[in-house]
């Protein structure tokens, strides 16, 4: 018996490899756009916030296009066991991973919010939060484009230390607008934007329990994930 | 995708194209031409056959007759009209002098050219059926057609001897040609005119009658046994080259069989009806088996899937399923076997059944012959009479066996249920 | 639905061999009571094979040799004492061409019942005739002409027909093999429908080289692979995640 890792049908191979690249560009695209939203943060850099902005726009698009897909191939292939439930979980993660673009995207609209001019300390605090969960996204995109079961669990677990930073983050910021009354607006947007990055390492959770799911067909239970 | 060089597209309308093309349809035309010269070729045998057999034997369904003047009532036959009801009354009318009556008017009428000698034999027998049939003739005059010898039904025909081709046309319109009745009802006789074929047609269906029952029953069961039942390994494998081998063993040596076997060492009486059906059916026996078991053989599997799938016992399926489907073919390579022994002659002969039977068989072990044999006898005679009979017996023979394949074609056709 | 009834029929380390070749290898497996059961596999895994133990029709061909133990609510049926006939009724069987007999539509279905001696009388025949061809959904459109040829019938009817005959005898098991291959989509469906319908009283094996098919029609599912029971489970188990390497090469279309 002559098995493999390739379909007797070598479209379905090429149909699945399809979906998978997309599913890695929007991972890409996401993780650019957190990096350039927190660039622009820093630097005060209004362009490259604006062009953070419009770039959402194509991460929607490639999510449409996983959506049409991944339909396309339960409709023509009729997908089992692996390959179906790698399909509905590619269908999921390119919702959550658009969704993480749009936190991106809601950080760059902050920006001009925030004048350039003011200093603010806690700001240099935040990169290194955004390079956290970036780096979650990522590792979990990665996951996915593996079916590593096991690296999908690793980055559930990194979401607890991600949490702790961001509570750290708002006690400092809020400590701040109470020395620094005048910043209370700005702050506020910082505020905001922490959150949102602790959102995007809640969501690549979500993607990395998709992703062990897809890999191994059993759901990861709360004890795993709070366990490990 | 293919790493070998792409093929250049075949030129079908070309000049080598064209030449194969038309060598084709010349190959076509010569096959399809043979084809015809050869069914050409069998008819023309075929046609041959049958008319060099009816010109020459439909004479023999005819018989010559002269008409007779006889004055009954002048002869003064001493017969009591009562006893002309009933079996007495061929007994009386002999008793009575019929015979000399129609003799002496005979004479009478013809004197130059032989007077009762013209007549034949039985002549007289018409006279008495007729009687017989309408006493009232004996108190007048009437005229009888009454069948002529055999040298002027010859001559009649146009083949006798000068001097008999002399009476023929002195007698002239007092003569006529009408149907032989005799020939179909009558047995074998030494005078050609009187003569008739009903005696070994009888003998030839007892003979058939015995062979069918005999070899049809223990042919198909055997038959069914060897493809349903029986294991397959030498032993059965040696049975079934046996069974092959004796459907092409010669017919003379059953009839060697016949002789040593039934005659010999069961005493059965010879020339019987019986023996012979014996002696054929051992030869139609194989025939049938190899029929029956390509008929059985034909059957799908399918069907006797279906009836164990539905829980039939194995006996049930043969008889159910199996055997109604293998019924045409089986009843097709019985007639033919039948109709192959009905033109036997050398096993039969072996077996007595030569001899002179003049009257037809009653029971099965009353001396008879068939048709084949009684055509060999016939050929055999002297007297020239006997060579339209001859043709005319074969004649019959031929349209039994037609009447047999027709048979086997209807019942074919009638049997044959489609799957 | 999961009834805690006993199986209908066990195997147990069954082994069948043609000759000298071996085509089943160690099967076990139970024959779940009024559900339906699929054999999938690839050609020439002895799907088929093992169906046909089931109802010992194997014992037509001369050189098959069976081992091991198959039971009927707990009688071996390869045991001395046991009427193959008998077994047959009560185990009945729909091929995979449709074979309906050469005779008519009511012969067809009353010939089972007539030779077990299942019905009183025409007038019980008549009954169970008519039932078997509703159960089969075959009576609407034959009930004005059950004296016409059942191999006049188009296929999907021949095969309803079959069914219609298999039911008569009032088995406990159908064995199917393969009984929609020679169909089209819409036959297919209905025959579908129908195993659907017959689920609750019959308990039904099917076999099938059509995966969707199984998918759809059986609550149980058993993978043979060369001779070898590979993997026996739920249907929606075996097909969103099969245990075994081998089933999930077979079913996501890995399979060489």
């Amino acid at each position: 018996m002559a098995t493999g890792q390739e379909h007797t049908v070598k479209a379905f191979d090429q149909d699945i490899g399809q979906l998978r690249g997309l599913i890695g560009q929007m991972g890409g695209l996401a993780e650019q756009a957190i990096t350039d939203a927190m660039t622009a943060l820093q630097r005060g850099d209004l362009d490259l916030a604006r062009r953070v902005r419009e770039g959402d726009k194509a991460l929607d698009a490639l999510e449409v296009e996983v959506e049409r897909d991944a339909v396309r191939i339960i409709a023509l292939r009729a997908p089992m066991a692996n390959d179906l439930r790698e399909v509905v979980a590619a269908l999921k993660i390119a919702n959550v991973v658009e969704r993480i673009g749009d936190y991106a995207k809601n950080i760059a609209k902050r920006i001009p919010m925030i004048e350039a001019g003011t200093r603010i300390e806690p700001i240099s605090t935040l990169p290194a939060m955004a390079r956290m969960a970036s780096g979650m996204v990522h590792d979990v995109l990665n996951a996915f484009a593996a079916r590593d079961a096991e690296g999908a669990l690793a980055v559930c677990a990194r979401d607890d230390a991600l949490d702790d930073f961001y509570d750290s983050i708002f006690r400092t910021l809020v400590t701040y607008m109470v020395e620094n009354p005048r910043t209370i607006s700005q702050v506020a947007h910082l505020l905001f934007v922490a959150k949102n990055l602790e959102r995007i390492g809640d969501h690549a959770t979500n993607v990395a329990e998709m992703v062990y799911f897809a890999a191994t067909g059993t759901r990861l239970s709360d004890r795993e994930k709070v366990n490990n | 995708m293919s790493d070998a060089p792409p093929r250049t597209p075949t030129d079908w309308s070309g000049e080598l194209m064209q030449r194969r093309i038309a060598r084709r349809y010349r190959a076509e035309r010569r096959f399809r031409l043979l084809g015809l010269a050869a069914i050409a070729l069998s008819a023309a045998f075929l046609i041959f056959l049958l008319g060099s057999m009816l010109t020459r034997g439909l004479g023999g369904f005819t018989e010559t007759r002269i008409a007779l003047p006889i004055d009954l009532k002048a002869a003064k036959l001493a017969v009591d009209p009562a006893h002309l009801k009933g079996r007495g009354a061929d007994l009386a009318l002999t008793g009575a002098g019929l015979e000399d009556a129609v003799d002496t008017a005979a004479n009478a009428a013809w004197p130059a050219q032989g007077g009762s000698a013209l007549l034949a034999d039985g002549a007289w027998l018409r006279v008495r059926e007729a009687v017989k049939a309408d006493p009232t003739l004996l108190n007048g005059r009437a005229t009888f057609d009454l069948p002529a010898a055999t040298a002027i039904d010859i001559a009649y025909k146009g083949k006798g001897a000068a001097e008999d081709e002399a009476t023929v046309a002195a007698l002239g319109a007092q003569l006529s040609r009408g149907f032989n009745r005799d020939f179909l009802t009558g047995a074998d006789s030494t005078d050609p005119t009187r003569v008739g074929i009903w005696g070994a047609l009888k003998g030839s269906l007892m003979t058939m009658f015995v062979t069918i029952a005999l070899a049809f029953p223990i042919g198909v069961l055997a038959a069914l046994y060897l493809e349903e039942y029986a294991p397959h390994n030498r032993w059965t494998d040696l049975i079934e080259v046996s069974i092959n081998n004796l459907a092409a063993v010669p017919s003379i040596i059953f009839g060697l069989l016949g002789l040593a076997v039934f005659l010999g060492t069961f005493g059965l009486p010879r020339s019987a009806a019986i023996v012979g059906g014996l002696t054929l059916a051992l030869m139609t026996m194989p025939v049938i088996v190899i029929a029956g078991r390509n008929a059985i053989r034909a059957v799908p599997p399918s069907i006797r899937d279906a009836a164990l799938g539905v829980g039939a016992s194995p006996v049930q399926v043969v008889f159910h399923h199996v055997l109604p489907l293998a019924l045409p073919g089986i009843l097709t390579g019985t007639i033919i076997g039948v109709a192959r022994a009905l033109g036997e002659t050398a096993p039969l002969l072996m077996i007595g059944m030569r001899a002179f039977i003049a009257a037809p068989p009653e029971k099965l072990t009353d001396p008879a012959t068939v048709l084949p044999v009684q055509v060999f006898l016939w050929s055999d005679e002297v007297n020239r009479g006997f060579v339209e009979k001859t043709s005319a017996a074969i004649v019959v023979l031929l349209v039994l066996l037609l009447a047999m394949n027709g048979l086997a074609i209807y019942l074919r056709n009638k049997f044959e249920t489609r799957w | 639905m999961r009834d805690n009834k006993p199986p209908k029929m066990t195997a147990g380390h069954v082994n069948v061999f043609y000759g000298d070749n071996q085509a089943i290898s160690d099967v076990s497996i139970d024959i779940p009571q009024d559900e339906v059961t699929a054999f999938i596999g690839p050609s020439g895994c002895g799907k088929s094979t093992f169906l046909r133990t089931l109802n010992r029709m194997n014992d037509t061909v001369a050189s098959a040799r069976v081992t091991g133990e198959i039971r009927l609510d707990g009688a071996d049926i390869y045991a001395r004492e046991m009427d193959v006939v008998q077994l047959r009724a009560r185990v009945g069987m729909v091929f995979q061409k449709p074979n309906p007999f050469p005779k008519t539509i009511y012969e067809n279905v009353a010939y089972g019942p007539r030779i077990h001696g299942l019905a009183k009388g025409r007038a019980g025949l008549d009954r169970i005739v008519e039932e078997s061809l509703v159960r089969a959904g075959l009576w609407n459109e034959v009930k004005d002409r059950l004296g016409d040829s059942g191999t006049a019938l188009s296929g999907g009817q021949q095969q309803r027909l079959c069914i219609a005959r298999a039911i008569a005898v009032d088995p406990e098991v159908i064995l199917m093999d393969e009984p929609c291959s020679a169909l089209d989509p819409v036959a297919t469906a209905r025959i579908e429908e129908l195993i659907h319908e017959l689920r609750g009283r019959y308990s039904i094996v099917i076999v099938t080289h059509n995966m969707q098919q199984a998918a759809r029609v059986s609550q149980k599912t058993a993978f043979f692979h060369l001779g070898q029971l590979i993997e026996y489970g739920d249907t929606s188990d075996i097909f969103t995640n099969p245990r075994e390497e081998r089933t999930k090469d077979y079913i996501t279309g890995r399979y060489g």
